[in-house]
């Protein structure tokens, strides 16, 4: 049983980035990846603006070192880069020297391909090599694909909790180590742009036709994003003589329980998550220096997340920031790209701005943090993830204390 | 890991959801697919509520009501549900309207009920319940992951009562779909004769599957879990034989201990290798037992093994319906659930009287 | 007027699924969120997606609704203002 989870690795990939080192560039020059849809054939292209990540799905599978004959839907594909960079920063040369697992999570999993496609499913009297992906439909294939280029096979699982999902994985990841079940695990979340997201989300009329503005007073909602983050947990055992990047020393997990797609406007799920994860990590607001916040640009979630957390600190917020104006909202992703963010964070030094952020909301004790801050030490950063379905989770990082 | 399975809501394609009775009388359906047999939902749902929903939410709130009361449970600690599929009516409501009216006048309902976490968020909504809150959605592995997960949680001393499930489906198009990569039969296929076929192919199915975990012991218990161990892709039969000696190792039990063995055939002729040696080797002493002629294939089919491996327990009885072979059985204290999806996500559980 | 409030009842129960109403019980003047028909926020969006799919009115923020959807006389006077 290990008590700590040490991260010792990174990866991800979204429209500021194919990988960690590209993504931290643009985060510190303020560049953000959102602009117009390319790789999804939709009639609302001119009008949503989105947060691409601007390869074609062969390209992808060339960027993931495969043949042509082994892509995959676009979930899996972005899910294999970000999971191979992060297997390769742990340093990991033989997969199975420890009991490995993978925990992924995805909210769209492969319909970027079942939308193309479904007619034809339904049409007997087509058929090619593209009923292959039938399968790849389900939330899990995309998991059993990056398990497999990994070789990874000691435990898979998926989770799909709408935009908190991949804070759930690396909490499940978490647990799993501590109860001993294994030793390692490569956990994070994917997912893919898709007409049926857009749709979907254009029918709750809360996406922002511009970039988006979180927190911001004139807020008018969110970009659609998509990407893939996983970070390598182990167990003190499998990281010794690693390089820790961070610990992840808290988590919490709750429901709002108050409408299928809103939040409460006291954020009262978002409120019992953070504190659960005060209560994993033994540590108080006041030692968090920064909060990576979920902060869509949504009224409604920013209002909630915000509420919750002057109510938490006591109106002693620390530096915060919402990253979802450079990747966009990578919803099933989202949590797992913001781990990275959080890794870093600590890592360098440095808090991420706030983009787009002009007037500050009435309601709220604080305000965004809008340039790139550096040079205060880092120590504890506390990240949020909600979903709909009232899905609320928190995790924090923490500093490894030998480094 | 432990806990008490103290309280079941099943609505399944079997008579299973308003009788005390196992299986004594077997539904014959005589179709390529089989659909549950579904309540009244009136008595489960507030009307304004259920317009909205689909029938797997329907089927799914009303299974876990069930499941509270028999396990005289009103608020869990947790809830934590498998679905493969999630809600599966509504996606492909909101896929077509989508290319049928060309991303035009769409409506955000069946959007929203879409996403695979509606029924364990629905059930959160009803019941006010801000407790820890999971969908699980690794095909074979969905209910599974849930019920190792409520272990853990039992185990970190977080929760007296979690309500796990397993959910997932049919439809027509669904089945249309699947049956063009051979996951059904081409035949239809009597119930009692479905393990004899030696032919491709299972028949479908779907279910909603809902048990009350606990930390103790309680007058409504059926059965102790005692653990589970999930096997991807295993490579041979050995793999196999060590995980399940690991998982009754670590409860100090050997095969020898085990009475009935509750297995997943699915008459796919390509798929029952597994069963069979195991049937024939490592667990050749304990009495056979299988029940996917009685509720299809599906990913989270386990969940209706659960209900089968609990009830025999609790009632010491086998019905000659479940039963491959002998019933080779006097007292039934230990019991085994083995199955697999397509042989490629195996799992193994271990229930034992309480 | 009576004849397009009589419709848009008709449209409503089929929108919105309720399936045990028939439009004798719903009062004109009656509120249709909260106490009234108890409708929510994801019916107003559907309301929305029944002004412009069977009205031809685009209704742009989703908070215009609140004064639109107050009852079905409001709607049927929204529709008659802004009938192109």
């Amino acid at each position: 049983m290990s008590n700590k989870i040490y991260i010792t690795g990174i990866g991800m990939i979204s429209a500021i980035g194919n990988n960690v080192a590209e993504s931290l560039a643009s985060l510190e020059n303020l560049k953000s990846g959102i602009g117009t849809l390319e790789n999804v054939r939709s009639r609302h292209k001119d009008y949503v603006p989105v947060g691409e990540v601007k390869s074609t799905n062969e390209q992808l599978t060339a960027m993931a070192g495969l043949t042509p004959d082994k892509q995959s839907t676009r979930t899996a594909l972005l899910g294999l880069i970000a999971a191979q960079e992060a297997v390769k920063s742990s340093g990991i040369k033989n997969i199975k020297e420890f009991k490995t697992g993978i925990i992924s999570a995805t909210s769209v999993g492969g319909m970027g391909m079942t939308e193309n496609l479904w007619m034809d499913y339904l049409d007997t009297t087509k058929s090619g090599d593209w009923l292959k992906y039938i399968e790849a439909h389900e939330c899990g294939d995309s998991t059993e694909f990056i398990a497999d280029n990994l070789g990874v096979k000691d435990y898979l699982s998926t989770i799909s909790t709408a935009c908190s999902s991949s804070a759930n994985s690396i909490m499940f990841g978490a647990r799993l180590i501590k109860h001993g079940i294994l030793d390692r695990v490569i956990v994070g979340g994917t997912d893919s742009m898709s007409r049926f997201t857009i749709n979907g989300f254009m029918t709750l009329m809360i996406l922002d036709k511009e970039p988006c503005k979180p927190f911001d007073a004139n807020r008018q909602g969110l970009n659609l994003g998509e990407g893939a983050g996983f970070i390598v947990i182990e167990s003190e055992k499998a990281a010794q003589g690693k390089e820790i990047l961070a610990e992840l020393s808290g988590y919490g997990n709750s429901n709002d329980a108050y409408h299928q797609t809103a939040s409460s406007p006291d954020g009262a799920g978002a409120f019992m998550a953070m504190e659960k994860a005060f209560k994993v990590s033994g540590l108080k607001p006041s030692d968090i220096d920064y909060i990576n916040a979920h902060g869509t640009g949504t009224a409604i979630n920013d209002m909630s997340e915000g509420t919750a957390i002057d109510r938490l600190f006591n109106k002693n917020v620390p530096s915060i920031s919402s990253t979802k104006a450079y990747t966009g909202h990578t919803l099933g992703a989202c949590a797992a790209i913001e781990a990275v963010f959080s890794v870093l964070a600590i890592k360098n030094n440095e808090i991420f701005p706030n983009l787009n952020y002009k007037t500050p909301m009435p309601e709220l004790s604080f305000k965004p943090t809008t340039t790139l801050e550096k040079g205060k030490k880092i120590n504890h950063v506390l990240s949020n993830s909600f979903g709909f379905g009232g899905n609320t989770s928190a995790l924090i990082f923490s500093r490894h204390k030998a480094s | 890991m432990e806990g008490y399975i103290n309280g079941i809501g099943i609505i399944s394609p079997q008579k299973t959801f308003d009788t005390p009775d196992f299986l004594s009388e077997v539904v014959e359906h005589n179709s390529k697919a089989l659909y549950s047999i579904e309540p009244s939902y009136k008595e489960f749902l507030n009307p304004n509520l259920a317009r909205r929903m689909a029938r797997i939410i329907k089927m799914s709130i009303a299974a876990s009501t069930i499941c509270f009361r028999d396990a005289k449970v009103e608020m869990p600690d947790a809830i934590m549900t498998g679905t493969a599929l999630g809600c599966l009516e509504d996606t492909e409501k909101f896929l077509w309207a989508i290319i049928h009216d060309d991303e035009q006048f769409l409506t955000p309902t069946s959007f929203i009920q879409s996403t695979h976490n509606t029924v364990s968020a629905q059930i959160a909504l009803q019941l006010k319940c801000m407790n820890y809150n999971f969908t699980y959605v690794h095909k074979g592995f969905s209910f599974e992951s849930a019920v190792l997960d409520a272990l853990m949680t039992l185990a970190e001393g977080e929760a007296k009562n979690i309500l796990i499930g397993g959910h997932d489906e049919m439809t027509d198009k669904y089945y249309r779909v699947c049956d063009r990569i051979g996951y059904f039969k081409q035949e239809t296929v009597p119930t009692m004769e479905l393990i004899n076929r030696k032919t491709n192919g299972s028949i479908g199915g779907e279910g909603a599957a809902f048990f009350v975990l606990s930390k103790d012991k309680s007058e409504t218990s059926y059965a102790k879990l005692r653990g589970i161990k999930t096997i991807y892709k295993p490579e041979n039969n050995q793999e196999i034989e060590n995980k399940i000696n690991e998982l009754l190792a670590s409860n100090g039990l050997t095969a020898k201990d085990i009475d009935v063995v509750v297995y997943g055939n699915n008459g796919d002729a390509r798929f029952d290798k597994t069963y069979t040696h195991l049937q024939d080797n490592l667990l050749k002493d304990s009495t056979s037992t299988y029940f996917k002629h009685l509720c299809g294939e599906y990913q989270t089919a386990g969940s209706f093994g659960m209900w089968v491996a609990a009830k025999i327990i609790k009632t010491q009885t086998i019905p000659s319906a479940i039963l491959i072979g002998d019933n080779k059985s006097k007292s039934i204290k230990n019991v085994l659930i083995y199955n697999t999806f397509l042989d490629v996500d195996h799992s193994v559980y271990l229930l034992s009287q309480c | 007027m009576d004849a397009l409030i009589d419709q848009l009842k008709g449209e409503i129960i089929e929108q919105l699924n309720l399936e045990d109403l028939k439009k004798e019980d719903i009062n004109s003047d009656a509120p249709l969120f909260g106490e009234g028909l108890g409708l929510d926020s994801i019916d107003a969006l559907e309301l929305i997606v029944l002004l412009e799919k069977n009205h031809g009115i685009k209704v742009a923020n989703p908070a215009d609704g609140k004064k639109i959807f107050q009852s079905v006389r409001t709607m049927a006077e929204y529709i008659q203002a802004n009938k192109k």
